[in-house]
């Protein structure tokens, strides 16, 4: 790396985005992740930070209604773009089945998994809500959790899917 | 960590892009395309990568999609791995590749990585450039002198190693529909579900009467770029498949295959990995 470049002012990019529903412009450095623009600069600190390389599912958020992971995407390639976050899927109601089905299935412990591995369920539940628990495995499988084992996340979303079902 | 400071540019149009990498190469600067990010960006914040530009390409949109168009599928190179799983074509025509999305990463990074970001990172235990290999794609590299197309057979030349120039870009895969009755079957060994391959294999095979006459195996993670077992893929033209010729044929495989020890195997249990999976994927075709 030329010295030049460490040295350089970090460059900024005006970005608009629709952020849980509400436009927002910012300034944004470039080299600012998507997470941390949430995070650090919105205060939504729902959505966690991981691994930073793309492999504990802990940064999921929605863009463009789709699950991706916000610690591989830089905030400014936001612009134009619908971001949700954990913050706005709880506050809409869209998941508060999920967050009641962990909450009483014992689902989470510490928690620090939990806003990423519900935006992953969600999406699961979205795209196939008759999903079998081989399936509901399959899909959080890019979504670590230290505390639980899974057990209680899969019967939880198993319980949810069904209650869905009914619903439906 | 985070990534190290870069500029970044997005480009308006595959002209404009290409201008910006000739412009920044020129200047001796390194710079990098922008496409889903999804290997570049944890890259770059491990900080083994740190180009002085990004050069943004994930919205040129006319780069992305699927088509049919006499006898081969196109896919553009900033499809994501989530769009080819779900296409009805690729079902159709190029089933191989709907079920190695499949092993691909997790849901979140399908939705984001790229079939051309794949194939130009040209990882030795990814999935695109061992099917690439096995379905004889075309690959269509812009650059400002015009396009060109390479065979992916020729493309990958080593580790994280491709055909393409600096100032290169991956627009297109054209991939011929393979014959009609054309059985195909992709597996893969991962310590963890989504993790990159310890080592895989595509195949492709036409029977006649039962009988196996064209057999194509391709590995993946079993070299430094993916590997058509030639040899070993004849044995079962030569001899059908029997427990017999299953033997031979994975005896035949440690002749042609020599993978390297990375951090989780030794060469010895890699190759072993090869050959179970060669039995295995055998029986999938003829099943």
């Amino acid at each position: 790396m030329k010295a030049a470049a460490m040295n350089a002012p970090e460059t900024l990019i005006d970005t608009t985005l629709t952020l849980n529903g509400e436009a927002i412009t910012r300034r944004i450095p470039v080299r600012q992740n998507l997470v941390d623009f949430l995070r650090e600069e919105m205060g939504l600190t729902g959505t966690h930070i991981g691994c930073e390389h793309g492999v504990c599912g802990a940064c999921t958020v929605r863009v463009d209604g789709n699950i991706v992971r916000g610690c591989l995407m830089l905030a400014v390639q936001a612009e134009g773009r619908t971001v949700e976050t954990i913050e706005g899927l709880s506050d809409s109601g869209e998941i508060a089945d999920l967050q009641d089905a962990f909450h009483k299935r014992n689902a989470l412990q510490c928690g620090f998994c939990t806003p990423g591995m519900l935006l992953t369920v969600q999406d699961l539940a979205q795209k196939n809500p008759r999903a079998t628990r081989e399936q509901i495995r399959e899909h959080i499988s890019g979504n670590y959790c230290r505390c639980t084992g899974y057990q209680a996340i899969v019967d939880a979303v198993e319980t949810v899917l069904a209650a869905r079902q009914i619903k439906v | 960590m985070k990534a190290p400071p870069f500029a970044y540019v997005r480009a308006r149009s595959l002209a404009d892009a290409l201008d910006l990498l000739e412009r920044h190469n020129h200047d001796g600067e390194g710079a990098k395309i922008l496409a889903g990010g999804q290997s570049l960006m944890p890259a770059l914040n491990m900080r083994l990568s740190s180009p002085a530009v990004l050069i943004d390409i994930s919205r040129l949109q006319e780069q992305a999609g699927i088509c049919v168009k006499d006898g081969h599928v196109h896919i553009g190179a900033l499809t994501t791995h989530a769009a080819i799983g779900n296409s009805a074509a690729i079902r159709q025509h190029l089933p191989l590749l709907a079920d190695a999305v499949e092993h691909i990463a997790h849901p979140a990074i399908r939705n984001a990585g790229t079939f051309g970001g794949s194939l130009a990172t040209a990882d030795p235990a990814a999935e695109w450039p061992a099917c690439c290999v096995a379905l004889d794609a075309q690959i269509v590299l812009a650059g400002k002198a015009g396009t060109r197309t390479v065979a992916a057979r020729d493309f990958f030349q080593g580790l994280y190693a491709t055909a393409m120039q600096p100032n290169e870009i991956i627009t297109e895969v054209v991939i011929p529909i393979p014959a009609a009755g054309t059985r195909h079957a992709f597996l893969e060994l991962a310590r963890r579900r989504g993790d990159y391959a310890m080592v895989g294999v595509a195949a492709l095979a036409t029977f006649s009467g039962g009988a196996p006459r064209d057999v194509r195996l391709t590995f993946l993670g079993a070299g430094d770029k993916p590997l058509s077992a030639t040899k070993t893929a004849q044995v079962f033209v030569n001899k059908g498949i029997s427990e017999s010729s299953l033997k031979e044929a994975q005896d035949t495989l440690a002749t042609e295959l020599d993978p390297a020890a990375d951090l989780y195997s030794t060469a010895a249990t890699k190759l072993h990995l090869a050959r179970v999976l060669t039995a295995r994927i055998m029986k999938q075709l003829v099943a």
